[in-house]
């Protein structure tokens, strides 16, 4: 991609299998690090590396030093338990001002869809657009809603979203077209914490119903 | 030593040589758009390449300085001052930048470096996320910044950086680029078009005007990463070419990345300019990099002789 980094295609599938095989090549290059590696990312069915070609001697000394790398860790990939991150979220009133138009689009009531969505568990397959931002797999089909015709401008740290096939979670205040329909207090990315971003590839999520007094009380 | 904001311009914002390594948690290396001003200012003013200084769109600012100092402009150049070479003001001074003469981002760079919290490896500002560099935001009137307190030795006002050292700066460049992933799935001869700078263009990429590209062939895409310099193309047909602060994924068709060497001159695009593509090889690109690399090494020489 480009004169500064070189995507590894892992595969063309969103399932756990790709996820796991994405995770564990992008782990592996971030430990053994070739000479003039400066970022790794990874997503969906790929892992871009990003290099300083200042600082390698030949591309093809790197291609050749991201495949022995890479090769054996989308075989061998670890069959860990991943982390399962717990969100709360308030859905509804001010701070899901799409609930009723989800609802009347899948024909469900507010009160299943909010169901629905906390009911299901969720895998992190990349991280973008803003910082911290999850782009969540696992979204149950009658929830599929498309994304707003016109993106609204400002959208609210922490709110809740769905887009299509996807849910997700902006950490920082920015425009944006998905609907929504709940908010959470907890921070998905902090400054100074290491990582700042809350969430990581391959992470499990949940949603849990908070009402707002619960939301208010957040600490 | 306390530098004042008289008049802080458009959009002026601290800016040093970004902060990879943090793609993967969704954030851009961002930095200076044009690394190449970036660095030559700095080793104008005796500053470690990769210093903080002030990057300002299409004017620049009035700063007020608290004590002798030195400073250059590099990148666009701005009524009221020269470019690429270093300026003495004075202790209460002023130094009042205009609108810029060509160009869309001008690099003021102050001897010891702007003073702003380093976050996440990084003084440069953010704005989508409203991080690093002052309080994560564009200059205000009235702000106060710091910089690092230094005086050249010697007079240095008599010299400049020959131009021809220079990236070929133009309001009607030719952009090296490389294929991207979908330049199949496009009519071949897409990149012959000349294609205009929208207003709706920022840190985050340049929105093109020119002839409608339609995506012919080729299987719904996954979003993966993307970088200063792609090319990428939305379903209405109008490319847009990412700069410093570009997402770190995306989802549409890329057609092409423009080669590093020449950010700095997409950098330097402002509403109006006509861009034109050619075709390079990625060795070709390498080999341009390593070119740019020595040319900098040579000034770097060259200066650190003056300046001694």
């Amino acid at each position: 991609m480009g004169d500064a980094a070189v995507v590894l295609e892992i595969g063309q599938a969103i399932d756990e299998a790709t996820l796991a095989r994405v995770s564990s090549v992008a782990r592996a290059i971030s430990d053994r690090r070739p000479v003039g590696v400066t970022d790794i990312v990874p997503a969906f069915g790929s892992v871009t590396v990003f290099y300083d070609p200042r600082k390698i001697s030949s591309y093809g000394e790197l291609a050749a030093a991201l495949q022995q790398v890479a090769a054996p860790a989308e075989q061998t990939y670890p069959a860990s338990a991943p982390r399962v991150v717990e969100i709360p979220v308030c859905y509804g009133g001010e701070f899901g001002p799409d609930l009723g138009s989800v609802a009347a689009h899948t024909g469900l009531t507010a009160e299943e869809v909010i169901q629905l969505h906390s009911g299901a568990e969720y895998r992190v397959h990349a991280i973008g657009f803003s910082p911290g931002f999850p782009y969540l797999g696992g979204l149950p089909a009658r929830l599929n809603t498309p994304r707003r015709a016109t993106p609204r401008p400002a959208v609210p740290a922490g709110s809740v979203g769905i887009g299509s096939a996807q849910t997700g979670v902006y950490p920082v205040a920015s425009p944006g077209g998905w609907n929504l329909i709940g908010r959470t207090p907890r921070a998905l990315f902090r400054l100074h914490q290491s990582p700042p971003a809350l969430l990581l590839i391959g992470d499990r999520v949940k949603f849990r119903p908070i009402t707002p007094g619960e939301f208010a009380a957040w600490k | 030593m306390e530098i004042k904001v008289i008049r802080a311009g458009p959009m002026t914002t601290v800016q040093d040589a970004g902060r990879p390594g943090h793609r993967a948690e969704g954030v851009p290396a961002g930095g200076a758009a044009d690394l190449f001003a970036l660095r030559l200012a700095n080793l104008l003013v005796g500053n470690p390449e990769d210093a903080a200084v002030l990057e300002c769109t299409l004017a620049g600012p009035t700063l007020e300085f608290a004590e002798d100092t030195t400073i250059a402009v590099g990148g666009a150049d701005f009524a009221g001052v020269p470019a690429w070479q270093p300026v003495v003001v004075r202790a209460g001074g002023r130094l009042a930048l205009g609108p810029c003469h060509h160009g869309c981002r001008g690099y003021v760079a102050i001897a010891g470096g702007v003073e702003v919290p380093v976050v996440l490896g990084s003084r440069s500002t953010f704005l989508r996320a409203h991080l690093g560099g002052h309080e994560g935001r564009a200059l205000r009137d009235g702000d106060r910044l710091e910089a690092g307190a230094w005086v050249l030795p010697h007079e240095v006002k008599h010299w400049r950086v020959d131009p021809h050292v220079l990236p070929p700066y133009s309001n009607e460049p030719t952009l090296r680029i490389l294929r991207g992933a979908q330049w199949n799935d496009f009519d071949a001869d897409w990149a012959a078009a000349e294609f205009t700078v929208t207003p709706v263009s920022d840190r985050m990429g340049i929105r093109l005007a020119g002839p409608k590209l339609v995506r012919r062939r080729g299987r719904e895409l996954l979003s993966s990463a993307v970088a200063p310099g792609t090319v990428q193309v939305p379903p209405d047909g109008q490319p847009i070419l990412l700069l410093a602060d570009g997402q770190t994924i995306g989802g549409y068709p890329r057609i092409a990345h423009v080669i590093g060497v020449d950010l700095p001159l997409a950098a330097q695009l402002r509403p109006g300019a006509k861009v034109h593509f050619a075709e390079v090889t990625l060795d070709e690109a390498h080999r341009l990099w390593r070119q740019q690399e020595r040319t900098l090494a040579i000034l770097r020489q060259g200066l650190a002789e003056k300046l001694r």
